[in-house]
């Protein structure tokens, strides 16, 4: 299993004159996105970006007027709508002769559900954007409710006893479109995550970037385990970090250990799944399932 | 200048094209287009048409239409786009966003009645209903107005005093598929008229953040430059007025359009192209010697309080012809101007030609008549025409 490498995570002078994400953000202690958001910066490096954030925690994270925790220049999008904006936003970057990548930061509520509808048609499209999905499995904004993300036997404030159903396979669905790129981060997992998140920044027309991030606050966790809990959900085989090119070619980048306490502990350590009891034997059926699928997408493509 | 037989919804769809042109040498054109009846020939001609530096993004939905014509704006490009009725309401959440970012967007709107029931003929409930919505409204009477106040509206809402977008709206069928010879500029007059758009709060490479949280305090502030800034197109409209007829030879149409009203005692108030009607049934009268005259309400937003209380002045009775409905008031005209007439005058609402009555020299002289002959006012009357 690939280890996580410390280097070159942390923000250094050779990346940008100023972090992606300022200090003074309002983000909870242990949130997946601000770990995500400095992969990004560092990543994106010198490179001319513009985010476009909808409706998520991530534009509540740039703080008030006239305040931004944002190094970029940002705009804060209706819900639906990031990758609208970031369509007339690259175009005009494209016909303009300007390098500027553009990038949509946005949560699983703006991506699997209400913004489905408008990312599907940029896919469609094949529009020159970098679309990243930072999920964290709940409307946190807005206190914690189910999303099409959220996963089976979850209780959130609508799912009081547990979501009684699976959540949206988006990878499956992005790679549908044939998008040049789609692939799945672990924040555990850096190196990979890193070399993905560069090539997507470079890469033409549309990719899709899924980033597990752990919410301490909607999950019931510990802040300090969030980047334990996403090594857990990858070694159970919960989280397959693989990348589809073109919709075609399915690469795996770690091979999953299948492991049963990784996948207890997983449950465990969140209080979210404490009232549904998720049946382990179950859901080890339901793993091996999509991994078998995966690894026919990934055979057929070798 | 070349003299066409145009649709308006062409003739707004070459306005447009003439207008994103005339950006080339500054950041260009761009659009988010999807159809709806009546609106379609509109941005069908619109994708038929070759932009130096200007894209047109074929999108899924009204909503994302108006998504991208803020994408391309925020980053101080030229934009353009087009819907009717339940289009604009799907749309309903970005024309707001649009309006409150300030963005100097264009949008041409076919009056067409909301569904369900369906029915795709005019009513102007749809664009009314987006009145508070911070953008200019104008109404048109005929196809040349369309084209020439899609032209002007680009000038207005660009003008840095004012950098809010505008409606240009126009009556389903009776304009949008009807022919009449339009007389459409050339480019290079177009390009004198229009400068090259400079947007004072365009992103480019400055980190910061459009359009996020506000303090209370900070949107109280906001929303008042917003209101300021509409009432700044009441002062900026006639200077565009005049540049208009230097470039174009031809008068851009007054906010309130009037019609043998200074000397009448009695008025009829209409928007959109009731009023070409209201005309013969104002001349029968006048014949007749009675001192009817006629306004049109050409500017809806900002609306023009002031133009309209110097109209309004003197008059005896006032009769509204509303071809919308707003269900537990009445007419959205009505409802706004009835407060301008003055103590004593006689203002009442005529309900007609909503969901695309035809509404006949006859019908008028009956609202006419009606008006004329009552002790006083009445709840909104409903004039049957279908």
């Amino acid at each position: 299993m690939e280890q996580p490498a410390l280097d070159g995570v942390v923000q250094t002078r050779g990346d940008r004159p100023e972090p992606l994400l300022r200090c003074g953000n309002t983000n909870c202690g242990g949130c997946g996105m601000s770990i995500g958001l400095n992969l990004l910066s560092h990543a994106v490096a010198e490179r001319p970006i513009q985010m476009v954030i909808p409706a998520c925690c991530g534009i509540v994270t740039a703080g008030a007027f006239p305040y931004s925790a944002y190094g970029a220049p940002t705009v804060a999008a209706t819900f639906a709508s990031a990758a609208a904006f970031a369509t007339g936003l690259a175009h005009s970057a494209r016909i303009n002769g300007e390098k500027t990548r553009v990038i949509c930061w946005a949560g699983d509520g703006g991506t699997y559900d209400i913004g489905m509808a408008t990312l599907s048609a940029a896919a469609e499209r094949n529009e020159d954007i970098l679309y990243i999905c930072y999920d964290n499995e709940i409307y946190g904004n807005t206190g914690g409710q189910r999303s099409g993300a959220t996963p089976l036997g979850a209780a959130t404030s609508t799912t009081p006893l547990g979501k009684d159903v699976e959540k949206k396979d988006i990878i499956a669905i992005m790679a549908a479109h044939r998008i040049p790129y789609a692939a799945t981060l672990s924040l555990a997992h850096l190196d990979d995550a890193m070399r993905k998140l560069r090539y997507a920044i470079d890469a033409k027309g549309f990719r899709f970037v899924h980033l597990l991030s752990p919410c301490p606050t909607g999950w019931k966790s510990e802040p300090a385990d969030g980047i334990e809990l996403v090594r857990l959900a990858v070694r159970s085989g919960l989280y397959a970090i693989l990348e589809v090119f073109d919709g075609r070619r399915t690469v795996i980048n770690v091979e999953p250990e299948m492991s049963d306490p990784a996948l207890e502990r997983y449950f465990a350590e969140q209080g979210r799944f404490r009232k549904a009891n998720v049946d382990v034997a179950k859901l080890r059926a339901s793993i091996a399932r999509q991994w078998s699928e995966i690894r026919a997408r990934a055979t057929e493509s070798r | 200048m070349t003299l066409e037989l145009l649709s308006a919804n062409h003739a707004s769809a070459l306005a447009a094209t003439l207008a994103g042109r005339a950006n080339r040498n500054a950041r260009g054109f761009g659009s988010g287009v999807y159809p709806i009846t009546p609106q379609t020939e509109c941005i069908e001609l619109l994708c038929n048409q070759e932009f130096e530096k200007g894209h047109v993004v074929r999108v899924e939905s009204e909503h994302s239409a108006m998504g991208v014509c803020m994408g391309f704006a925020l980053s101080g490009v030229r934009t353009f786009t087009a819907s009717s009725s339940n289009g604009l309401a799907y749309m309903n959440e970005n024309v707001f966003a649009a309006g409150f970012y300030r963005l100097p967007i264009v949008m041409m709107a076919v009056n067409r009645a909301l569904g369900p029931p369906w029915n795709i003929l005019v009513d102007h409930g749809d664009t009314l209903s987006l009145r508070d919505a911070g953008w200019i409204q104008l109404y048109c009477e005929d196809n040349q107005e369309v084209a020439d106040t899609m032209l002007a509206a680009y000038r207005l809402a660009e003008d840095k005093r004012v950098l809010l977008p505008a409606m240009v709206c126009q009556d389903a069928f009776i304009l949008s598929h009807t022919m009449m010879m339009t007389d459409l500029p050339d480019q290079a007059a177009v390009d004198a008229f229009l400068p090259p758009l400079d947007l004072p709060h365009r992103i480019a490479d400055r980190p910061r953040t459009v359009g996020g949280l506000d303090s209370p305090h900070e949107i109280e502030v906001h929303r008042h430059q917003a209101h300021a800034a509409m009432e700044a197109v009441l002062t900026v409209y006639p200077e565009v007025q005049r540049e208009f007829e230097r470039a174009f030879g031809r008068k851009l149409a007054d906010p309130v359009v009037s019609y043998r009203a200074d000397d009448a005692d009695v008025l009829i108030v209409s928007m959109g192209t009731i009023a070409a009607t209201v005309r013969t049934v104002v001349d029968e009268a006048r014949a007749k010697g009675l001192r009817v005259g006629a306004l049109r309400v050409r500017m809806f937003r900002p609306f023009p309080e002031e133009i309209l209380k110097a109209a309004l002045a003197g008059k005896k009775r006032v009769g509204i012809i509303d071809r919308n409905l707003c269900p537990g008031l009445g007419g959205i005209l009505w409802a706004e101007l009835r407060g301008l007439t003055e103590p004593g005058c006689l203002t009442q609402d005529y309900i007609a030609g909503v969901g695309g009555g035809d509404v006949r020299p006859h019908h008028v002289a009956w609202i006419l008549e009606d008006l004329l002959s009552r002790d006083a006012a009445a709840p909104p009357k409903f004039v049957e025409v279908g």
